[in-house]
């Protein structure tokens, strides 16, 4: 392993450190989240902490925090050894992070949030006035303006997402952690953020940023550090490193950057959507006239910034959802509001949930039991009155060979799996029955890349077969990657629909913005 | 393009106040009008909106409002609290053991000193259902359930019904206010923890809305996690809100004992602490929407006993019985619709990493 | 793992019975607590208890008498757990189901047995099934939380069972539809017609009757319904998931109601037992406190049907001895009810006994659903 080159451009010669992590031992029950790790942030430096899902980034990052304790090792920031025993600590050291899911309340203000646990109170009350012109005040400095008496839920993520650094900022924090900060943002706003990291590193903060995207490392960061199960396994300088090898150092193995896959063979409509129109449960207009037509032997990606209608528009194809208006075709039968049982029957569908925990699986029942979810009530694993086991568990352990799901056996609980291993279960129960058209929403979500390339190949797969494909994901690489035809969403509707071969990210990027809406678009 | 409508704003229709507290002072006007002018010659009109009702409503919204404003301080902090029924209980009958065994001490310091060991019991409830909740994970459902049935049992097994306690509160008219009209004999000249339950309100208010305490509270109660990692200790707040919320539950059982009735009688929260709980939603967890929605639940129990009294025998006296029951029924069901609770009720916060 | 799975499946068994059984032994202890700091004497109020729950035939004659209801109630709270749903309403239920079983046994004199007695017992759980469903039908369409509306329900059946049995008052109200003319100023039934009533198992002075039997083939039928059928594997996933089960086609909002339905019926079927079995008649008195405790059995019995058997019986023994316990040894028949509350908090909370006993903690399985939903419903 290579020790870090102390090559930032602030660290004064000599100087520790700013934050150094000694030998990290983190032990879960069952699991080795870091083992014998060793790292070290320069003052004024973005650190990339790159490494793949469940490779112990966030863990390491936690035990930084003071939100897990380390089993073993130590932490120092400018030299001396500290006890973190909980945020607090963190904080009154100048650690500021800015989590992967955003921990802010979404009921409450933004000047409430940022100044909660570390309030500004005058005779007994809160002095809101003060705090909203500090944050007025580091929102000009850092270029992140934000209003700070909106309601969090209110603002889109991006400005949320600012709001985060500002709490960390109010709290004075040098040390800035942000963990997978771009996940939920389009291309532009992931530039606007490079550029407030930038600032902030002029600025003399110090950055550790955790990522798992190639490119947005060699973009921003000045020195990278590899993360693979637990372990440290390198470190890179930016300017003398590919994504291959980079991708090659984080996986452990030669990794194909690219999804092959043959040009489509587009037949039939399969789906078609007209002018639908739909609500969120708060009564939100989500869906504002979606038009959308997907045929046999075709992916078609729909790319955006979360929270723009996509989980609506999923919920209201396969029938978790009412249309106010417009209508859904599915093989030529009007399917507008049909129950979910006759939409998986009679349109010959399957659905790839966005979250399996709340839709996909139920954590409690065994893996066999999991494997039926959709078709429990059929022969031969009902007879109508009462169910079969024994074909229930025959069904099980035969999906469970053919799509690599690892389990010691099909009665262990759904929630006993990894989380790869659990997405694989939902794909194996989804796929493993004849379809003709398949709905996947965030099909690779937090998992790890031997499961990524496994289920994107059998996407693929289905394509090949023929059936029509609609993939939602907020990542735009995994579009770019799978898709024949790419769909933007904005505020609810689809904005634009191009052929891959003449999308390029940036365009896609402003149109995931909102550039172009204004002219309405064209259904096909 | 027509921006979308910000969630927020739904929040916000009934605002910090509630909808609840409109109705409620309608109520409150159509009364003072009545009153005043010729119109209280309308027996019916005297039945409905009378200064007997009225004052009839006040006494049966009192341990509404305080078994609510416990009920909120519990949820705000994410702890939800079923058990309301019984911290009353068992904080009516602490108050009623403290008072019969200081009979023999000056009427003012034996009743204070039987509120102050009712509200310690509510609060002690209080603790024991968030030490069940927080730190053996008890359901929070079963573990007020535990509570309610406990507290049934023990005050039945330790009521001693030869105990009588001797006097109660009485009525202490505000100088000057109490001569309003309408409004004085209603509101200005009442038994101290009436007063109380009336502060209670507004302090509950601003300290949930305005204190660092209570945008803590709010915040451990929405979003544990995102008050953990700002380093605020999320299950000390449950501890200290479930144990308070407790001590005003508490304060309602004193109320029934000390103030309305002078005695203990077994059962005698009959659905009161659920009432609240109704009474907590339907004023969508806001201090003064309780106080509002109590104020209604009050009114239909008031009815029931003016009905009674003006001699209605054409409807069964069971029926009439029913309405607040079918009141908070309808309540809950029709009138709700929209309500939001905090977002992390009900469930054990536990920091990552912790085992 | 590589234990033949009948062994695998007795062991399994022993540790599911393993915490309910120390519960239920810290809660004696407990109770022996409070009766010592209260100045009775513990030893002579158990053996009491014992004996009066299993002492002679008599006793046990009581026991089983009283574990009938139990049994049903505690089903009827089990059943709703499995859909997630928290059944306070059991003793509405209950009530309701004796009110429409006298209703019935009262009237239609002439009928043959074989037609009335069954025709009362279902108008019983036709009663109970009306008032469970109401608070599943508000829960699916309006999200109001089956709690209060349960709990509300409760005082509005006991209100509505005192009303068709009203004598009247002193200033002319009418009487209730089912009050016995003869009866004066007391307010109760008429007696059921034999016709109607449950024939005795073993008569005077004994006095058990064949609801026993109605009520273990009940325990076995809702074993099947839950574990075996496509219906009960609908409940069962609606209870641990309903977004997932809403997903997989699965009707939620259907499943619920009839859920909730169930297990009103079975409550009124226990009520229909009571009065047809036991009381003969109904009065406002024979009230549904069996309803409150079905949630302790249900939780004792870890909301599995054969478990819920053993805790209702467990509970018969406790209510039929307590009597006995009482008159021998002075100690207040109360005292049952703080053990109850002990050991609902006991089961409630493993962690507690586990923490009492030294056990090491073992991973969760399936056992316990989670009640403590939101109040905002689906």
């Amino acid at each position: 392993m290579t020790r870090y080159q102390p090559a930032a451009a602030q660290q004064p010669a000599g100087a520790p450190p700013k934050l150094e992590v000694l030998n990290i031992t983190k032990l879960f029950p069952g699991v080795v989240a870091n083992k014998n790790i060793d790292l070290a942030l320069n003052k004024g430096e973005i650190l990339a902490l790159l490494g793949e899902n469940g490779a112990g980034k966030s863990t390491l990052m936690n035990i930084i925090y003071g939100l897990y304790q380390p089993t073993e090792g130590q932490v120092q920031v400018d030299g001396r050894p500290v006890e973190l025993h909980s945020p607090r600590d963190a904080i009154d050291l100048g650690i500021g992070m800015v989590h992967q899911h955003f921990q802010l309340v979404p009921v409450m203000s933004v000047v409430d949030n940022i100044m909660l646990g570390s309030e500004s109170v005058d005779r007994g009350l809160l002095d809101r006035e003060s705090v909203s012109a500090q944050i007025r005040e580091l929102a000009e400095r850092y270029n992140m303006p934000v209003d700070p008496n909106a309601v969090i839920e209110d603002l889109p993520v991006g400005v949320q997402q600012r709001v985060e650094i500002l709490k960390a900022l109010y709290r004075q924090a040098d040390i800035l952690i942000l963990d997978e900060p771009t996940s939920v943002l389009t291309p532009q706003e992931i530039e606007g953020l490079f550029e407030v990291m930038e600032l902030l590193r002029n600025q003399g903060k110090s950055i550790i940023f955790i990522t798992h995207k190639l490119k947005e490392v060699l973009r921003v960061a000045d020195r990278i550090a590899v993360l693979r199960r637990g372990e440290m396994v390198g470190e890179a300088d930016p300017a003398a490193v590919s994504q291959q090898d980079l991708a090659s150092l984080m996986v452990g193995r030669k990794v194909t950057l690219e999804v092959e896959k043959e040009p489509a063979n587009a037949g039939e409509v399969l789906l078609q959507l007209r002018d639908i129109e739909a609500f969120t449960d708060l009564g939100e207009h989500a869906l504002r006239g979606v038009s959308l037509d997907v045929r046999a032997g075709e992916i078609v990606g729909v790319a955006g910034v979360q929270g723009n209608g996509q989980t609506e528009l999923v919920e209201v194809i396969t029938g978790l959802r009412q249309a106010a208006a417009g209508s859904v075709l599915i093989s030529g039968q009007d399917m507008t509001n049909a129950s979910p049982r006759r939409i998986t029957e009679e349109g010959a569908i399957c659905h790839v949930p966005e979250d399996r925990h709340m839709y996909g699986m139920v954590d409690a029942y065994s893996v066999a039991d999991n494997l039926v979810l959709s078709s429990y009530y059929k022969r031969p694993f009902s007879s109508g009155l009462t169910m079969n086991e024994q074909a229930i568990a025959q069904h099980a352990e035969e999906l469970v060979a053919r799509f690599d799901v690892r389990t010691p056996s099909v009665r262990n609980s759904g929630a006993s799996l990894s989380g790869g291993n659990q997405q694989k279960m939902v794909v194996a129960r989804e796929f493993g029955r004849p379809i003709r058209l398949l709905v996947a929403a965030q099909p690779t979500r937090g998992i790890d890349v031997g499961s990524i390339e496994f289920i994107h190949s059998q996407i693929v797969a289905k394509r090949d077969e023929g059936v029509a494909v609609l993939l939602v994901s907020y990542e735009l690489d995994e579009i770019m990657a799978l898709s024949d035809r790419i769909a933007v969403m904005f505020h609810g509707r689809i904005s634009a629909v191009l052929p891959r071969r003449d999308a390029t990210r940036e365009q896609v990027g402003l149109l995931m913005a909102g550039a172009g809406v204004a002219n309405e678009p064209a259904s096909q | 393009m027509n921006q979308p409508i910000p969630a927020s704003a739904f929040r916000r229709l009934g605002g910090r106040y509630g909808n609840t507290m409109f109705i409620a002072l309608a109520l409150v006007a159509i009364a003072i009008l009545v009153n005043v002018t010729p119109l209280k010659e309308q027996t019916w009109l005297r039945v409905l909106f009378g200064i007997s009702a009225l004052n009839f409503t006040l006494r049966a919204t009192v341990p509404l409002v305080l078994g609510a404003l416990s009920g909120i301080l519990c949820e705000r902090s994410g702890i939800i609290n079923i058990g309301i029924e019984g911290m009353m209980l068992a904080g009516a009958f602490g108050g009623f053991v403290a008072k019969t065994s200081t009979n023999h001490w000056p009427l003012a310091a034996s009743l204070i000193f039987s509120v102050a060991v009712a509200v310690a019991i509510g609060g002690l409830m209080g603790a024991v259902h968030a030490l069940f909740s927080i730190r053996f994970r008890m359901d929070q459902i079963i573990s007020g359930t535990v509570i309610i049935i406990f507290a049934l049992g023990t005050s039945s097994y330790l009521y001693n019904r030869d105990a009588i306690a001797e006097g109660k509160f009485s009525s202490i008219a505000l100088p000057g206010l109490a001569r309003i009209p309408v409004v004085g004999p209603v509101l200005f000249d009442n038994p101290p923890i009436t007063y109380l339950a009336l502060i209670m309100v507004v302090v509950v208010h601003v300290a949930l809305f305005y204190t660092r305490w209570g945008l803590r509270t709010r915040a451990v109660g929405e979003h544990p996690r995102a008050a953990d990692t700002v380093g605020i200790n999320v299950n000390r707040y449950r501890y200290v809100n479930t144990s308070l919320g407790g001590m005003l539950a508490g304060l309602a059982g004193a109320f029934l004992v000390l103030e309305a009735v002078g005695q203990f009688q077994e059962g005698m929260t009959a659905g009161r602490g659920f009432i609240s709980l109704a009474a907590m939603i339907f004023g969508n967890w806001n201090p003064f929407g309780a106080l509002g929605a109590a104020t209604l639940f009050g009114y239909t129990q008031a009815l029931q006993n003016e009905l009674l009294l003006a001699g209605v025998t054409r409807v069964p006296r069971q029926f009439i019985s029913m309405l607040p029951y079918v009141v908070t029924i309808i309540a809950v069901s029709g009138l709700v619709g929209r309500v939001r609770p905090p977002a992390a009720e009900g469930k054990v916060y536990e920091t990552e990493g912790s085992q | 793992m590589a234990t033949a799975s009948t062994t695998t499946g007795f062991i399994r068994l022993l540790r599911a019975l393993l915490i309910p059984f120390l519960a239920l032994l810290a809660a004696l202890l407990a109770g022996a607590a409070v009766m010592l700091l209260s100045g009775d004497d513990p030893l002579a109020a158990y053996s009491g208890l014992f004996q009066g729950a299993f002492g002679d035939g008599k006793s046990w004659a009581r026991t089983i008498r009283k574990t009938v209801p139990f049994v049903l109630t505690g089903l009827s709270v089990a059943l709703a757990f499995k859909v997630g749903l928290f059944n306070i309403g059991a003793s509405g239920q209950f009530v309701i189901g004796s009110v429409f079983a006298v209703a019935v046994g009262i009237n239609f004199d002439g009928l043959p047995a074989f037609i009335h007695l069954p025709l009362a017992l279902l108008a019983g759980i036709a009663g109970g099934l009306l008032w469970g469903a109401i608070p599943g039908v508000l829960k699916v369409y309006t999200g109001a939380h089956e709690v209060i509306v349960t709990i509300m329900l409760n005082y509005v059946a006991s209100l509505l069972g005192g009303w068709t049995v009203y004598a009247g008052g002193t200033q002319g109200q009418t009487p209730g539809p089912l009050w016995d003319r003869t009866a004066g100023a007391i307010s109760e039934t008429p007696d059921v017609l034999s016709s109607a009533q449950l024939p005795w198992l073993f008569g005077p002075p004994y006095r058990v009757h064949y609801g026993i039997f109605l009520a273990l083939a009940a325990a076995v039928l809702i074993w099947w319904l839950i574990f075996k059928t496509p219906l009960g594997f609908e409940m069962r996933t609606v209870g641990h998931n309903m977004r997932a089960a809403h997903y997989a086609g699965i009707r939620v909002n259907y499943t619920i109601v009839l859920a909730m339905a169930l297990a009103g019926g079975l409550a009124g079927l226990a009520g229909a037992i009571e009065t047809l079995g036991l009381n003969h008649k109904f009065a406002p008195e024979f009230g549904g406190a069996v309803g409150f405790d079905g949630i302790t059995v249900a939780l004792l019995g870890q909301t599995h049907p054969i478990g819920v058997l053993l805790a209702a019986f467990m509970f018969g023994a406790l209510d039929g001895g307590a009597a006995a316990m009482q008159f021998e040894s002075g100690v207040p028949a109360d005292i049952i009810q703080i053990i109850q509350a002990l050991v609902l908090a006991f089961v409630a909370a493993p962690l507690i006994i586990r923490m009492i006993f030294r056990l090491r903690r073992q991973t969760h399985g399936d056992a316990g659903s989670a009640v403590s939903t939101s109040w905002s419903g689906p």
